[in-house]
């Protein structure tokens, strides 16, 4: 109840300002995030409370028909977008921003209305089934018209499911097998914007491939795929844009052409040492640690790790800002 | 095969419980101020005289070496001869029937009342977390978990039974009636009060432990994917709540048999209603060893089977055990 008021809320004060904040969007796009940011309410020792901030300020767009992958390292709260998109963050959450899809503010109510059926989750992994019901009737559950069993051996074909496969339960399916019913349960509403979390978490490269094909083939059919990931390589196969998620916000919004040779193309510093900390580039490490969302620094989030620092780094917060068909929150950036 | 293996691993563990309860009843009873021959003459005892005492004695071989009574008596047992009750002057075996029959009727109904109620209640504060309806319901059953049996029936005794006058005051069957005149209707009012004060306590451990799982599932991956696929509602907590949660409860339920026996001990014997509760605290307190030991052995199958129902029961329904076994 609370999220939805937020954000209904803060949709209305907004909108009058949509038009400034959508400045460096075009009109394609089927999904705009503007200064999303996601905070908890932790009760410390005492009557003591403080806003844990998990999300702060993140800009991020999807069009129809494009991959857009958001990278971050693990457990870095990227989940909590996927959540907050489509409205079932836990109700403690705090959710402020603006979120637009397909031209209309995505309110609460309207995040109720669509998800499943045009917004759908991939989800990380078979625990995100119900452990005790059959897989192909979980399928069509997500499936509200009639015809919902053929909807559901057809999705199944379509993703190589025997028939045999849907009177299992999930459990019992392999690494391979759960992947692809998770994404045929994704699909089966018929969504126009997939959100895949975590879509390749430690599976056999043949799998991963399998699952970045069909992620970039719903993208070829039209589809707007949000692609949230820790693996910075998975996401160069498929992604057209890689949006870089560092301590709770987009760092930097590339093109997928701007990540070769040396990363002179990348804008973000965190980037370019993300790019560098490759295997297959430099191996250089990134010396130091991400903040926690309890200690931020004030400043650019990147401060501390950063070597192009300078005094007025720790100023403010850097506005995200475009620059060369892409956006950066670095004031240094060229 | 494996069906076979898992079968007999459990009647192996149930012949060792039985073994080790055989024993410990047994040292118990032979360490107790009970003397079993003044026990079995009561009030004649000042007519008897030592000699006769000590010749009952020897007659039922009190003065061979404990170790030695232990097997006769185990030996005994293992043929199903119980032996004979001295209160009741029949055999073990026949009283513990007929008064288990009267106790299965109270603890049937009460189980039933109290695990549909139980749960219903667990899965309406479940789903209602936070909110007033959640905490009445988690009063009630913290209260309750609190309440001793036997104090809860009194006061229901005196509301239903002494101010109102609706229910009978006690016994099984009306007074001065011949047990083969007593329908079964009659039966039936005399069983209300006793189970309504069973099933009310019983309801506190189901509910409380059905809204605890319920949470568990509401916070569970699946159901937040559920949600991510606009499930919602009851149809949500339905679909996937009730699949996930009505497994343990059953579980549960089966393994509550021994507060169930416990809890009917306790109503029985405020109610005065002749079942197998009655007859224990007879038998305890006026030293009838031979039912007193009957009845712990009975009564220890019969926790033990519940246990056992609740086991079977899902390791046939859930997937996930079924395959378990089948694999190993
Ligand atoms: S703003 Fe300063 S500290 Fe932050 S990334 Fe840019 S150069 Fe580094």
């Amino acid at each position: 109840m609370n999220i939805k008021n937020n954000i209904s809320n803060l949709q209305h004060s907004n909108l009058s300002e949509q038009s400034q904040y959508l400045s460096g969007t075009s009109r394609n796009d089927l999904l705009v995030v503007e200064n999303l940011s996601v905070s908890f309410i932790q009760y410390q020792s005492g009557m003591k409370q403080r806003n844990l901030e998990v999300i702060c300020d993140l800009n991020v767009n999807v069009r129809s028909g494009e991959v857009v992958a958001i990278v971050g390292s693990s457990g870095s709260g990227k989940s909590l977008l996927a959540h907050a998109i489509l409205g079932i963050l836990p109700s403690n959450a705090k959710v402020s921003g603006t979120m637009i899809y397909n031209g209309q503010a995505l309110t609460g109510e309207r995040q109720k209305a669509i998800r499943g059926s045009e917004i759908s989750l991939i989800p990380q992994s078979v625990n995100y089934l119900d452990p005790l019901m059959k897989v192909g009737e979980q399928v069509q559950n997500t499936i509200k018209t009639k015809d919902a069993k053929v909807r559901q051996q057809q999705i199944f074909q379509r993703y190589q499911l025997s028939k045999a496969a849907g009177i299992l339960y999930p459990f019992q399916l392999s690494g391979g097998m759960a992947r692809r019913v998770l994404v045929a349960t994704a699909v089966s509403g018929g969504a126009k914007l997939i959100i895949a979390d975590e879509p390749t978490p430690g599976l056999h490269p043949e799998v991963v491939a399998e699952t970045l094909s069909h992620l970039k083939e719903l993208a070829d059919q039209g589809c707007g795929v949000l692609m949230i990931t820790h693996d910075i390589e998975a996401a160069m196969k498929i992604a057209d844009r890689i949006a870089v998620f560092y301590a709770g916000t987009t760092v930097e919004v590339a093109p997928i052409e701007d990540f070769t040779n040396t990363g002179e193309a990348l804008r973000h510093p965190y980037t370019k040492a993300l790019w560098k900390a490759l295997p297959e580039n430099d191996f250089t490490p990134i010396p130091g640690f991400q903040p926690t969302p309890a200690d931020l620094p004030s400043g650019c989030l990147f401060e501390p790790r950063c070597q192009l620092r300078t005094a007025a780094c720790g100023a403010g917060k850097p506005e995200m800002a475009e620059l060369r068909g892409g956006q950066v929150r670095c004031i240094h950036a060229t | 095969m494996n069906s076979a293996k898992y079968v007999l691993g459990k009647a192996l563990r149930m012949i060792s419980l039985l073994i080790a309860l055989c024993l410990v009843s047994f040292i118990l009873v032979k360490n107790s101020p009970i003397d079993p021959v003044q026990a079995y003459i009561g009030a004649d005892m000042m007519r008897v005289s030592e000699e006769q005492r000590e010749l009952i004695a020897e007659n039922w071989g009190l003065d061979k070496p404990p170790i030695e009574q232990f097997f006769s008596w185990a030996g005994a047992i293992v043929q199903g001869d119980f032996g004979t009750s001295m209160i009741y002057r029949e055999p073990v075996i026949e009283v513990i029937g007929q008064r288990f029959a009267a106790s299965l009727a109270l603890m049937g109904v009460a189980w039933v009342l109290s695990g549909i109620f139980g749960f219903l209640m667990g899965i309406i504060a479940g789903m209602n977390r936070g909110k007033l309806i959640d905490r009445a319901i988690k009063w009630y059953c913290l209260t309750l978990a609190a309440t001793p049996t036997f104090w809860l029936g009194l006061i229901l005794l005196i509301i239903f039974a002494v101010w109102l006058g609706w229910f009978p005051i006690g016994m099984g069957v009306p007074v001065g009636v011949l047990s083969e005149h007593v329908s079964i209707s009659e039966k039936l009012y005399h069983l209300i009060l006793p189970a309504l004060t069973l099933s009310i306590v019983g309801v506190a451990n189901i509910a409380l432990h059905t809204r605890q799982k319920l949470l568990d599932v509401l916070e569970s991956d699946y159901v937040l994917f559920a949600r991510a696929n606009g499930e919602s509602g009851l149809g949500l907590v339905w679909q996937h709540g009730v699949r996930n949660i009505a497994l343990p409860a059953v579980t549960l339920q089966f393994a509550s048999f021994s507060e169930l026996f416990g809890g009917s001990v306790l109503a029985e014997q405020v109610f005065s209603y002749p079942g197998l509760g009655q007859a224990t605290v007879s038998a305890g307190l006026r030293g009838d060893v031979p039912l007193l030991l009957g009845i712990v052995l009975i009564s220890a199958i019969f926790v033990f089977s519940g246990n056992l129902i609740g086991d079977i029961i899902c390791s046939v329904v859930d997937p996930r055990i079924k395959e378990d076994r089948s694999s190993v």
